[in-house]
């Protein structure tokens, strides 16, 4: 009697174990049937001229996505050009004053801002900046996916620098060198692998974001470098073929999505490098 | 506290060379964290203002009413909040087993080695996927397979429906809540699972009697999260749930959600008050979605403060 009970626990205790490999291993399917579908579709789509070329008007064949390709690269640096110091010094600020109002109500803002949906960054910049300009822009565009990053380097910076022993810093003034400098120099330096993570990750993060893009930058079918004027973009130029009810250019969808995601699982695999190879530790 | 002691040394004379840019790099710091939380005021205050006409004209009934009629003008939500609402409680039913599948083999079965660091992988490369591509991906490859099934099950084969939406969504959010619920896991001190473990328990008992009744509320705080982002995932959405203004009548009928809606009709909005409606939607996922990340933090910093 007893040892039956015994033997029922001990099944169970190997069901119950099987069945948390069998579920856990199971939900890695889904990536690897989009990996697989993407790489079937897309790869064959692709080519030096679906790089370098213009999309063409339905009915031609070929056609490349240059224009979104170069659109997305533009919007990328309109968004760090002010996201990625702002988001740094913010912080150090933060970790510099752990404690304090401000410090409070801007972790608070950091947290909040960093939960917010993408397609309400869309709308105000929508409100802020489509509506003032009067049109759609890539300066709109940037700025909405700048405001999705900033958070991003923030808390990433603030999470290194945390793990910066005082000593360093108390050394460094102890020898006479300024505050600022201290920061700049010794600081800053030591906790770069974790900054640049950081960094690299709200890249990858906004690079394939589309809603805050519907209604700012708006798409363009044709090669723009003008910040005021509407570009397209790798994840635009997906949504817009992908929901159109034309085959090619499904397809066309398809290799954009091969080069975004290859783009995206890149700067993911660049993001582990740096954090293993130069990994912040004292 | 070492800056603060250094702080009150510093002489403020304009001899010492170096103060001036001293000076300038506080006062940088300090814009910086000013500009954010401002930032997030004014997004907070531009919402509001310009959702101010539609909170005249209806008011509360905003919420109660499933008429959205551009053409006369009247407006309510309450389909596009159903929508919301079972997409995200669906897609939390199925992502549950998952998430607390691998919060387990994460956080207790295999802490570490080669198999617990390949699922963390490919746990962080699901929730790197753009969204768009999952969109793209449930469109060509899961509304066929649905559509099967209703055919199968004798009903409307739409295909695109809050059924395919809550499927795709419950993929996304899956890494979200079993990230946090391993994190949670393994920090469920070993003296209390030590102890069950000298009372003769297996481990599966050990598991599910001492240590999932321990780490509940972070691993409830994990849910939240992803409940969150299930709430304002749009482009996914958008693509698979057949972007229907009417009231859905069952789980595979198409709909729309509130941040679906905003992305399909934000650009044709002509009208103030229709532009305003649809930003009152996207106020009122802001403060939603606010409210569940500041208590889903809070939870999770306290758990990990008591652990």
């Amino acid at each position: 009697m007893d040892r039956e009970r015994v033997k029922f626990r001990i099944g169970k205790d190997k069901a119950f174990m099987a069945l948390v490999i069998l579920l856990s291993f199971f939900s890695m399917v889904p990536l690897f049937l989009i990996l697989f579908y993407i790489m079937r579709n897309g790869l064959s789509s692709l080519s030096w001229e679906f790089l370098t070329e213009l999309s063409k008007p339905v009915g031609e064949v070929g056609g490349g996505i240059a224009n979104a390709i170069v659109g997305s690269f533009l919007l990328v640096v309109i968004a760090s050009l002010p996201a990625i110091p702002m988001g740094i010094t913010a912080g150090v600020y933060l970790s510099e004053h752990k404690r304090g109002r401000l410090s409070y109500l801007l972790r608070l803002a950091v947290e909040v801002l960093q939960g917010t949906p993408s397609i309400v960054i869309g709308i105000i910049a929508y409100l802020w900046l489509v509506i003032s300009m009067g049109g759609f822009s890539a300066l709109s565009g940037g700025v909405a996916l700048g405001i999705m990053m900033l958070p991003v380097i923030t808390r990433a910076t603030e999470e290194t620098l945390k793990l910066i022993p005082d000593s360093l810093k108390e050394a460094s003034l102890a020898l006479g060198v300024p505050y600022y400098r201290t920061i700049l120099k010794v600081i800053l330096p030591a906790g770069f692998s974790g900054i640049a993570t950081g960094i690299l990750i709200s890249l990858a993060r906004i690079a394939g974001e589309t809603a805050p893009l519907l209604f700012t930058a708006f798409g363009n079918p044709f090669m723009n470098l003008n910040i005021i004027k509407p570009v397209n973009a790798l994840p635009l130029l997906i949504y817009n073929y992908a929901t159109s009810p034309y085959p090619e250019w499904h397809s066309i969808a398809w290799g954009a999505s091969c080069v975004l995601i290859c783009i995206v699982l890149i700067l993911n695999f660049v993001t582990r490098i740096i954090a293993q190879r130069w990994k912040v530790q004292f | 506290m070492a800056s603060k002691s250094i702080d009150n040394q510093i002489d403020p004379s304009p001899r010492v060379p170096g103060l001036r840019a001293e000076f300038v790099f506080r006062k940088i710091l300090l814009l910086s964290g000013l500009v954010i939380v401002v930032l997030l005021a004014a997004i907070f205050l531009s919402l509001f203002l310009h959702s101010l006409p539609s909170l005249r004209a209806f008011g509360l009934s905003f919420f109660f009413t499933k008429t959205w009629d551009p053409v006369s003008g009247k407006f309510g939500m309450l389909s596009f909040l159903v929508g919301t609402l079972l997409t995200s409680f669906l897609s939390l039913l199925i992502c549950l087993p998952f998430s607390l599948a691998i919060s387990i083999f994460l956080g207790e079965y295999f802490r570490e080695g080669p198999l617990s660091s390949f699922l963390r992988n490919v746990t962080e490369l699901l929730a790197g996927i753009p969204s768009i591509i999952y969109g793209f991906w449930g469109l060509f490859v899961l509304v066929p397979i649905v559509r099967k099934l209703e055919i199968i099950l004798g009903i409307p084969p739409y295909g695109v429906g809050i059924f395919t939406a809550s499927l795709i969504l419950a993929v996304m959010i899956v890494p979200y809540a079993a990230s946090i619920g391993g994190e949670v896991i393994s920090l469920v001190p070993s003296d209390i699972k030590e102890a069950a473990y000298s009372l003769g328990a297996t481990r599966q008992e050990v598991i599910t009697k001492v240590i999932l009744p321990y780490a509940r509320s972070g691993i409830m705080a994990g849910i939240l999260l992803a409940l969150g982002r299930a709430l304002g995932e749009t482009m996914a959405v958008t693509m698979v749930i057949g972007n229907s203004n009417l009231l859905p009548r069952s789980i595979f009928s198409p709909g729309n959600t509130m941040a679906s809606v905003i992305a399909n009709e934000f650009t044709e909005a002509t009208g103030r008050l229709y532009l305003s409606s649809l930003i009152e939607i996207g106020l009122l996922l802001f403060l939603v979605t606010m409210v569940i990340n500041i208590v889903g933090r809070y939870i999770i910093k306290k758990v990990s403060v008591e652990a």
